[in-house]
């Protein structure tokens, strides 16, 4: 395995769900991008896994 | 009683931000129960585990904010909903002022940072695959704090990270650190040369911590979930993790730090480590050394710690199960003085690593007994609708007052610092530990209470305030959870002291 590039970069984070996360990375001076999340598909969850199970055919 | 239900159609608002906003409201005088939740079907279930299902409350959808609130009069009621819709109100207020642009997808937000690395993901586990598989396939690493992820989603996830060479860390992944960085429930430690693969939560913290207490600091620390080493996972990430720290020149030494793998992962793991060209310390809780193995095993935490540094240093730090054995002498001898001390241990942790460790340690001290109870109170029957105890302290300053008021014998605890953790954690268990003992003796019963605390100079929270806070309250703090256990262990049984400190003087 060639090594992995992540462990030589600084950390630039993309933070999906608990702001919290985000704000802590903030104050470590980590760029952070938090998202507005909402349930995908209006919070149906069969419907989640099956867009999830059409993602897998890419 | 009143229960009063609001529902705020299409607020979606995340977990943690709901627990704090129903922590706060059951402080309100008069009120029972709070609770704030988004509408989907397991919090459906959740209420009616509480009793706060209402006719209203069922008619919530996923995107819908339920409020419901059980309180002695209407207008208690009332006014703890008024107070939470003014939390809720705070909070979008403040949200809205950042001026900062929120992307509603990770394409838009990749767009933004186009050169992002790493995606960390909270969101329920019914939705985790979705979002973690988009990511993985964008090439991007993936801290995954979600549970409640089936099994299935993260054998899928695993599979494609691994084929396309990023991490996947977690499902419910607590802690992570990379090039240095915590990410998560993290202690705030020195970027360094020591690589960590675990779990992850307090197990890493306490080791982290330790570290950087001997001088030394983290290259790396992937977390990988509990359920890596089973039989379904296979091990996948963890073989992974331990292959990229290998070949990490930042890296010069490798701890793994897990509960005990399926026994058909243990020989891949073994096969794993023996390639590896660093010292390798393994710390699996539960788990005998093997005969033969690239490692150097070691059974606690805190041994863990010592053992990499002496490995990577070269310094005799001279582990053994108490680092000060005259100062153990000194107190037990103070705290015998005193009078008799019932032969009963409790245990009430908020790190589930930390509470395993003490169980193994008191069954292999004292014996399998119905009077040594530890409980690990971030488990899942705790947690119900209340955040984890590392970050809303009551569940166990309740459980403490009720120790005060029945049991006698040794508390035993952890405290829990570093970013994501309650601000001042020492106040309300110190405050607790004070009223129980004083009820304790009040009633003619001694209560003695032992911990030990996990943090570094470099935490938020202010490693030595907390641990002062903790010794004005008359806890006997220990350097690390293992000698508190032993420590409990000696108090309700002194015949272990000349087994104890015989293996110290090795």
């Amino acid at each position: 395995m060639s090594m992995l590039k992540i462990f030589a970069e600084p950390l630039r984070v993309i933070n999906i769900g608990v702001e919290g996360f985000a704000e802590d990375l903030k104050a470590a001076s980590v760029e952070v991008i938090q998202l507005d999340w909402r349930p995908p598909t209006g919070g149906n969850a069969r419907l989640t896994a099956l867009l999830a199970s059409l993602q897998d055919d890419d | 009683m009143a229960i009063r239900t609001e529902i705020l159609s299409s607020f979606y608002q995340d977990s943690v931000v709901l627990m704090r906003i129903a922590s706060h409201v059951r402080t309100r005088p008069g009120v029972r129960e709070a609770a704030a939740f988004m509408g989907t079907p397991s919090n459906h279930g959740l209420l009616e585990q509480i009793g706060l299902a209402t006719a209203e409350s069922k008619e919530a959808r996923p995107n819908d904010l339920i409020l419901t609130v059980d309180a002695e009069s209407d207008a208690a009621a009332e006014g703890a909903l008024a107070a939470a819709k003014e939390l809720l109100a705070q909070r979008r207020q403040v949200g809205g002022s950042a001026a900062e642009v929120r992307p509603r997808t990770l394409e838009s937000a990749l767009r933004m940072l186009p050169d992002a690395n790493l995606v960390a993901i909270s969101v329920p586990g019914a939705y985790a695959k979705f979002e973690a598989m988009k990511a993985i396939k964008h090439g991007l690493h993936v801290f995954l704090f979600s549970d409640n992820v089936p099994v299935q989603d993260e054998i899928e996830l695993k599979t494609e990270a691994v084929r396309r060479g990023v991490l996947c860390m977690g499902p419910d992944c607590g802690t992570a650190y990379l090039n240095g960085m915590g990410v998560g429930f993290t202690n705030v430690a020195p970027r360094g040369r020591i690589g960590f693969v675990a779990a992850a939560g307090t197990g890493l913290q306490a080791v982290v911590s330790r570290v950087a207490a001997l001088g030394e600091g983290v290259s790396h620390g992937i977390g990988v979930g509990g359920r890596d080493l089973s039989s379904e996972v296979g091990g996948m990430m963890t073989l992974f993790a331990l292959e990229a720290l290998a070949d990490d020149p930042s890296t010069e030494a490798i701890v793994i730090i897990s509960k005990p793998p399926h026994p058909t992962i243990l020989p891949r793991l073994e096969a794993a480590i023996a390639k590896i060209r660093k010292p390798v310390v393994a710390c699996v809780l539960g788990v005998q050394a093997p005969a033969q193995s690239a490692a150097t095993w070691v059974d606690t935490l805190d041994a863990a710690a010592d053992a990499v540094v002496a490995l990577i240093t070269k310094r005799n730090l001279g582990w053994g199960t108490f680092s000060d054995v005259s100062g153990i002498r000194a107190r037990l001898a103070r705290l015998q003085a005193k009078g008799p001390i019932a032969p009963e241990v409790f245990g009430l942790y908020t790190g589930g690593t930390l509470a395993h460790e003490t169980h193994l340690l008191l069954d292999s001290l004292l014996g399998h007994d119905a009077r040594h109870q530890i409980l690990d109170l971030g488990d899942d029957q705790y947690t119900v609708g209340r955040p984890h105890p590392m970050i809303d302290p009551q569940t166990r300053t309740d459980m403490i007052l009720k120790a005060g008021q029945e049991k006698a014998g040794v508390l035993l605890v952890d405290l829990v610092l570093g970013r994501g953790s309650h601000p001042n954690p020492a106040a309300p268990l110190a405050a607790a530990i004070r009223q129980a003992s004083a009820m304790a003796a009040a009633a003619g019963r001694r209560l003695i209470a032992v911990g030990s605390v996990v943090g570094t100079a470099g935490d938020p929270q202010d490693l030595a305030g907390q641990v002062a806070q903790l010794e004005e309250a008359g806890v006997e703090l220990l350097p690390s959870n293992a000698e508190a256990a032993r420590f409990a262990a000696l108090l309700v049984k002194p015949e272990l002291a000349e087994t104890l400190a015989v293996e110290v003087s090795r």
